[in-house]
């Protein structure tokens, strides 16, 4: 996902907000991943925006992309320059109107963000775990939620929210834990990756550990593969856009020059722009993250997980009412792989909505301020809130 | 085809749609096919407790039917109905669109496969104004039903009461309930008409099932 953070036009917003941490899994009781290994302690790092009822029934879990955080909405300070990453869609009568639910968010396991990650400490030696540390999955992430529901008192979920990788983790939360989730909204996300998202991802990950400065996840005390990092952003920043978001875009306009410059230094504006993305990237990001949360998200499959290759049969598991929402102009997850759990929903007798939204803005179309976006959620909340009490 | 303003939300319901929620048990579980805006299905799941749902093309009628708490799945009807389970459904409707579906046959089998009943129904292209039009001034019709020129409908096929049931016999479906109804001008009101529903009759209903 890309940053699209700007202040709400009509200066609607949650206020101030707080990130909080929560530490659990403290050896002996590790929590076992997915690969056999065991992580412990974890913390957490999460937000909250609105009042939990007295009836604990109005909980949103939102749940964020790769590069995402649990900063969804909010400022942390008066002169906070911009506001969480959804602030757009999370707030006072917006799309998920904080007035009514009470929406949690927290930083996936593996990132960089305040949860635990390879630039963690590792307990066991005192120093950022590197490359030692566990491979997780979008399984182990929602575990991890789970555990973080647990220590709120949740039981039960109103709706899980997220696009892209965070889309995936709602699919995840539909299967592991169906009891707990009312309804789901998974956005411009897929059930597995196509080998074309596999390849755009490994790409990334070579420009990182080509990266001398990478030393083997070993960086902390020294120089950072930022070089690699950035290349790594701009290639995430191409699959995010679409041929027709950077024709409208950049076009073949020039940066600041009349000619080309017959040298190497970057002429078009499209090179600027991936340039100033990666250049703006590795100051907020973690190397090491990156290779973790794209092989995580590359390891996704639900088909293989719950179905033993059916999508029909690992919707069986689901209880939960859907809101399935893909964008037009989106390649990295098209249209067609939404339709394909919309089929296995339908197979199954689920209760579920499938829109298509026209949108040229490419993958990252979800995070864009979006007024259909936005009255789809609204909807579709407000008419599970109704069921529910019903 | 469904040329009708759907802002009024107090207005009453079109008076086909009606007769056709008139035909739903409470309870049952629908599919409408090319729901448009939902405005029956939010009549049925309000006033039926049925348990709905729609499909329909339009981007933007699905963000209707979404926002007003519908379960509605965007896409093409002949597609969308093969993804379904046999007997997935008590009924299935087809209102006003079989005059635009290119393989009739192909989607009543798979509406009978996927639901108990179906209803269909569509504009009667046999009304007396029609064969008129096309006797007195030898230009193809157009008429409040089918309000478009020849070059710019998307209404394919003309039905007539007549051709539906011949239709039933050849296909083996059964039809055990059939309405003939005149409507004014916004389909809002109508009635129900007896006598030589071929000739008088603006649209044909029909409940059809298996044999």
């Amino acid at each position: 996902m890309s940053e699209y953070i700007e202040h709400d036009p009509h200066r609607i917003s949650v206020g101030l907000v707080q990130k909080r941490i929560v530490t659990f899994a403290e050896p002996p009781h590790a929590m076992l991943l997915e690969s056999g290994r065991s992580l412990g302690p974890i913390t957490i790092a999460y937000e909250t925006y609105g009042e939990m009822n007295a009836a604990k029934s109005n909980v949103v879990l939102v749940l964020h992309a790769l590069t995402g955080d649990a900063h969804v909405a909010g400022y942390y300070n008066e002169d906070d320059p911009k506001p969480g990453w959804w602030d757009i869609m999370v707030g006072p009568g917006k799309g998920i109107d904080t007035n009514r639910y009470f929406v949690v968010c927290s930083n996936i396991i593996g990132s960089c963000q305040g949860s635990t990650g390879p630039c963690s400490l590792n307990p066991l030696t005192g120093i950022p775990f590197g490359f030692n540390f566990p491979v997780v999955t979008i399984g182990d992430m929602v575990n991890a939620q789970k555990m973080l529901m647990d220590h709120l008192g949740i039981r039960q979920i109103l709706a899980v929210v997220g696009g892209s990788l965070g889309g995936m983790q709602v699919l995840e939360w539909c299967l592991r834990y169906p009891h707990m989730v009312r309804s789901a909204i998974p956005l411009a996300t897929t059930t597995r990756h196509s080998a074309l998202a596999i390849a755009f991802n490994e790409v990334a990950r070579q420009a990182i550990m080509a990266d001398p400065n990478w030393n083997n996840g070993n960086y902390y005390d020294g120089r950072k593969p930022n070089v690699g990092l950035a290349v790594a952003r701009m290639i995430g920043h191409i699959t995010y856009l679409s041929d027709e978001a950077m024709r409208l875009k950049f076009g073949r306009r020039l940066q600041e020059k009349q000619d080309f410059s017959f040298d190497f230094s970057g002429d078009f504006q499209v090179e600027s722009y991936l340039r100033y993305q990666g250049a703006k990237f590795v100051e907020r990001f973690d190397a090491n993250s990156f290779l973790y949360i794209t092989k995580a998200a590359d390891y996704f499959d639900i088909e293989n997980q719950y179905g033993e290759g059916s999508a029909v049969k690992a919707f069986s598991r689901a209880r939960a009412k859907f809101l399935v929402v893909s964008f037009t102009s989106d390649w990295l997850y098209p249209t067609y792989q939404s339709k394909a759990m919309i089929q296995a929903m339908k197979k199954n007798g689920l209760d579920a909505s499938f829109c298509e939204i026209e949108a040229e803005c490419g993958h990252d179309a979800f995070l864009l301020p979006n007024e259909r976006l936005s009255a789809l959620i609204r909807g579709f909340l407000e008419n599970v809130e109704r069921e529910q009490a019903a | 085809m469904l040329n009708v303003s759907r802002q009024h939300d107090q207005a009453p319901m079109r008076f086909d749609l009606r007769i056709i929620s008139s035909w739903i048990q409470p309870e049952s579980k629908v599919l409408d096919l090319g729901c448009g805006e939902g405005e029956l299905l939010y009549y049925l799941k309000h006033q039926k407790q049925v348990k709905g749902t729609g499909i329909e093309k339009s981007e933007a009628r699905v963000a209707r039917c979404i926002e007003k708490g519908l379960s509605v799945l965007q896409g093409d009807i002949n597609a969308e109905i093969e993804d379904y389970p046999d007997n997935a459904f008590d009924y299935v409707i087809l209102s006003q669109t079989l005059q635009q579906v290119f393989t009739p046959d192909k989607l009543i089998r798979a509406l009978l496969r996927i639901g108990k009943y179906g209803i269909v129904s569509f504009p009667n292209f046999s009304h007396y104004g029609i064969r008129l039009q096309l006797l007195l001034k030898g230009y193809a019709p157009i008429s409040r039903q089918l309000p478009y020129e020849w070059y710019d409908t998307p209404n394919i096929r003309v039905i007539t009461i007549k051709d539906f049931r011949k239709f039933s016999r050849e296909m083996g479906f059964r039809i055990l309930k059939e309405v003939a109804i005149n409507t004014d001008h916004h389909d809002r009101h109508g009635h129900v008409v007896g006598i030589c529903s071929n000739w008088r009759a603006t649209y044909g209903m029909f409940l059809i099932g298996n044999p």
